[in-house]
Parts: C-alpha cells; structure tokens; sequence
C-alpha cells in the first residue's frame, strides 16, 4: 500500500520559501504542501545536511522499468467508477439522484449502498469511485464546513465547501484516491453545483453526471431538461435518467435515490428499485399469440 | 537550535503581563487616530505629525488597505504596523483562494488580533507595539463595520472609537457626540472628535472615507474645507449659546 509521506494539516517538514508565506494562525492555511515534490527517497540515510530528517520510506523494488511499475500500480489501486450519478441545477434548486449498486469487477457486492451523502442538512455529496475515499473524505468536508460556521457565524458556501474538497484532493494526487463527486447545496448565492475529483479537478457547472453509467445518462438528462421544470417534473427527470443507466450499463443498479436541495435544505423525495421503474415504465403487455401449437 | 525558548512576555505575581502593559504604553505614545462608523460609511481620521521639508509625504501613508473593501490605520509602532499589514494583506487573498470569497472584516480583525496574541505567548519575541483600527463592508450583506485591536490580542466592534495619543479625550467626546449619521455627516463627526487633541488644518489631518464602493483617500483642500465648516458651525453654536442681547 503506498505510505503517505506527509500528514496534510501540518507543517511540512520540508518547506519551499513560499510555505512560510501563508501563516498557520486562525485563518486558513493553503495547503502548499502538494507544490513540494515527493520523492520516494532511494536509500537509507534518515539524516539529511541540515538536521532535517527524512520521511520514513520503503525499499524499491527491483525492475527494469520503475515509471512504468509505478503507473501500472496506481491502475491497480485505482477501482474503476461503477456507478450512476447525476446532478442538474433547474429553477427550484438542485436535483440530486445516484444508483446504489456496488461492484467489484464482475461481481455485485452491494445492491443497497448509500451514494448520496449528506454532509450538512443544506449539502449533499454524491459518491463515484472508491466507497471508502468517498465517504471518509465527504464525512472530513462535513467538519471543515460545521468549523467555518462556527468559527465565522455563518455557513460556507457551496463554492469554499468544493474548494476545500478540491484542495485536499489535489494534495493527495497520484497516491490512489479514486473520487468523483459532485458537491450539490444551496447557500447565500442560490443553488450551487461543483464537480470535484481525485485528479484535482473541480469545475462549476448546470448539469453533471458521473460514473460508468454517465453516458446513458447524459442521453436521457440532456434530452429531457428544462430551466424552468416545477420539482416533481425535475424529479421524475432524474429518476428516469438514472433508470437508463441502470438498464444498460452493468456496474449500475439497484435502488434509484432522488434527492431535492431547496432553501430549506435537502429532502429526499425518492428511492425506487430499478427493477420496478422498468416495469412502470415498460408495463407487460400481453402479446397476441401468432401461432399455437397444435397436437396433431 | 539556538534557545528562542525563553519567554520575553511572562506572567509577573499579581497577574500582569508587563510587556503587554508596556506594549500599550507605546501605543499611548503614538498618533491619535479615530474611526467612526455610519449607516452606510464608515471613517478613519489619523493625525499627520508635520512631515520634515525634505521627507516626500506620500510615502508616509498611516491609512492603508488590506482589501479593496477593507481599510486599516492605526497608533504606535510603525515599523511592527508594516509587518503585520503585511501578514494581513496576505490572509485576505489567501482566503480568497480557498473560499472563494473576500473576508468579512471580522474575520480578519479575528486573524490580526490572533497574531497579536500570539506573540504575547511565544518564546523569545515581544508583543507587537500598535493597536489598530479596522474598517469595512463585509461582502454580500454590506453591513459597514469597525473594530479595534490591541497588543494583547483582544478586539471588539465599536460605533466609535479613538486609540493613540490623547485618545481618552477623544473617546469622551464621541461618547458624547455620537449619533448615528450617514455620509458627510459621518466625517466630519471624525474630523471633529480629531480637532479636539490635533492642530486645525488639513495639514496635519489624514482622512479616509470607506463606502460600501470602496476606499476614498480625502485631500488637504476637502479636510481644509470641511474644518473651516466645522468652525463655521462651532462659532454660530457660540453666538447663538450667549443669546440674543438682552433688553435693558
């Protein structure tokens, strides 16, 4: 498992000038640490020059071509996004709707994973990627934001909540986090919507969805929305973009959960089994029968 | 490492820390200054010790911005005053960064008053010697704000206040002229509060206006202006206190 060589919240022991710059007082600390190059130390000496000692580090192994083993393990760690979420920002605020199917390759572990993740009552966070990257780091975004309120007497917006997400993220690049979330809310500006991946990327946007199951998605959602849609109609968007992807994508199933973020906050408005929306949808119909066969 | 670990700041047996105490005295020495906020502005007078012939006087600026909405000024030390405008320069747009959003003048009073505190509490440094006064609109809700720091790190929000030389006279006239007041109302009720302690004129006034637009530097020909209405204003509220001449 890759050993993280350095804890994110605190002083870094090796510092750029530019470090120093940003004084760790009350205020937030930009968190400069991902500028400085990690490089696993080859080697055994703990004592460098000038009494800093260096992170611990672990033998490399033997191979002819170390980028290239590098890359490969990183693939390794990395599980792909097989998933269904989506996001859309319309007239009455945010529409939030995911799947709940978890999968490892070919095999269906969970039918019933909780992929929409409330951080406070006025965010929601979607989970794609690693379940265990997702939650944790959604769960550590939801005590950054109930410190800045208490520290600041007001909420965060959804732009610095996503940010926050974003930076810890990007510090945390290359080492294997696999996330692709959108972080929905409604905050002092309006309704609110960011993407935010392990990459480090993180873009503003009206509409998103992510995972293995994207595409059928996007098709349907991008089809069927409107600025100006009432909530139910909004809702009903979401439950059936999500009811395609399922369809057809195989790493998405399970439960369609739809979720409403309003001034008030977040609502769940629904949670349908898919296999049910499809025979809502799709009602059986008796066939006429061509032909019987008939004992001679 | 060399020892910094030697406090300078300690506690002395009756529960005084003296540098503190020290620190302030320092701030009592320097220029007066004084804010006073409004509905919808808010003020910052300083007084200008009469510049030397050779010295080039814009570079002496005692009021500075730490944001576009955010202005300071304050008494004492002002070789400490330049550092920590600097840090606090830097943790406006470094909270800019990571929320995206300007801060709230309370926010960075919080910040400025944090350091300040905390080199009462480390080893081998001494108490920043200035108390400021802090200023501005916070962002979306435009509430105007002032705030007063001192060298021990506390701070609070006033209507009005004064720090520096002879501030305790200022501080009683404005607890006795205040009233709420928008616009030039509001600077020249700074203005007035700094005639008490400081020579009349422009010369030795600095005064800056900060609005929910930003901060607006006055020249010497308006403070000269608005002073000359001010003792317009004081002669006839002589005249008119001696009262019509009396019918034998």
């Amino acid at each position: 498992m890759w050993h993280s060589t350095k804890s994110h919240d605190k002083q870094v022991i090796f510092c750029k000038s530019t470090a120093f710059l940003f004084v760790q007082g009350m205020g937030m600390k930009l968190n400069t640490s991902a500028l400085e190059s990690h490089r696993l130390v080859i080697g055994t000496s703990d004592e460098l020059p000038n009494g800093f000692s260096t992170a611990p580090s672990f033998e490399i192994p033997n191979t002819t071509d170390f980028d290239c083993f590098q890359k490969e393990a990183i693939q390794m760690v990395k599980p792909a996004k097989g998933t269904t979420t989506l996001a859309f920002i319309f007239k009455e605020g945010v529409m939030v709707a995911a799947d709940s199917r978890a999968s490892m390759g070919g095999y269906i572990s969970s039918q019933s994973v909780k992929k929409i993740i409330e951080i406070n009552p006025y965010m929601l966070g979607t989970m794609a990627g690693g379940a265990a990257d997702c939650q944790f780091w959604h769960r550590n975004l939801g005590v950054k934001c109930r410190l800045h309120e208490l520290a600041n007497k007001r909420r965060i917006s959804v732009t610095g909540a996503s940010k926050l997400l974003a930076n810890i993220l990007y510090s945390y690049r290359g080492m294997g986090l696999s996330v692709g979330t959108m972080i929905a809310g409604w905050d002092e500006t309006g309704p609110g919507l960011y993407y935010v991946d392990s990459e480090g990327g993180r873009l503003k946007g009206m509409r998103f969805s992510v995972g293995s199951g994207s595409p059928y998605a996007y098709g349907v959602l991008d089809n069927g929305y409107r600025y100006d849609m009432s909530v139910d109609e909004a809702a009903e968007l979401a439950r059936r973009a999500i009811y395609h992807a399922t369809f057809r994508d195989g790493a998405s199933g399970g439960v369609a959960s739809v979720y409403h973020v309003g001034a008030n906050g977040w609502k769940k408005l629904s949670g349908d089994d898919v296999a049910e929306l499809h025979y809502n949808y799709y009602p059986v119909e008796p066939t006429i029968v061509e032909q019987v066969m008939v004992e001679t | 490492m060399a020892r910094y670990d030697r406090a300078i700041t300690v506690f002395s047996p009756d529960g005084h820390l003296f540098q503190v105490e020290y620190a302030l005295e320092a701030v009592r020495k320097g220029n007066a200054a004084v804010g006073v906020r409004g509905t919808d502005t808010v003020v910052l007078g300083v007084e200008k010790k009469s510049t030397a012939k050779l010295q080039d006087s814009r570079s002496v600026r005692k009021i500075v911005n730490l944001d576009d909405h955010i202005a300071l000024a304050c008494a004492g030390l002002k070789a400490d005053a330049r550092v920590l405008i600097n840090r606090a320069r830097i943790e406006c747009q470094s909270h800019k960064l990571t929320v995206e959003d300007p801060v709230t003048v309370e926010y960075i009073t919080r910040y400025i008053a944090g350091l300040q505190q905390k080199y009462t509490q480390s080893g081998g440094v001494r108490p920043f010697g200035l108390s400021t006064l802090i200023v501005g609109f916070d962002p979306y809700t435009n509430v105007p704000s002032l705030y007063q720091t001192d060298p021990s790190g506390t701070f609070s929000a006033w209507k009005a206040n004064a720090t520096g030389r002879n501030s305790n006279s200022m501080r009683e006239f404005l607890e006795k002229n205040y009233k709420e007041t928008s616009g030039q109302e509001t600077v020249k009720l700074a203005i007035r509060a700094l005639l008490e302690v400081v020579e009349s004129g422009g010369k030795n006034i600095e005064v800056a206006v900060m609005t929910k637009e930003g901060l607006r530097q006055l020249d010497e020909a308006e403070i000269d202006a608005i002073v000359a209405e001010i003792e317009a204003e004081k002669a006839a509220a002589e005249a008119a206190k001696k009262g019509p001449p009396r019918d034998t």
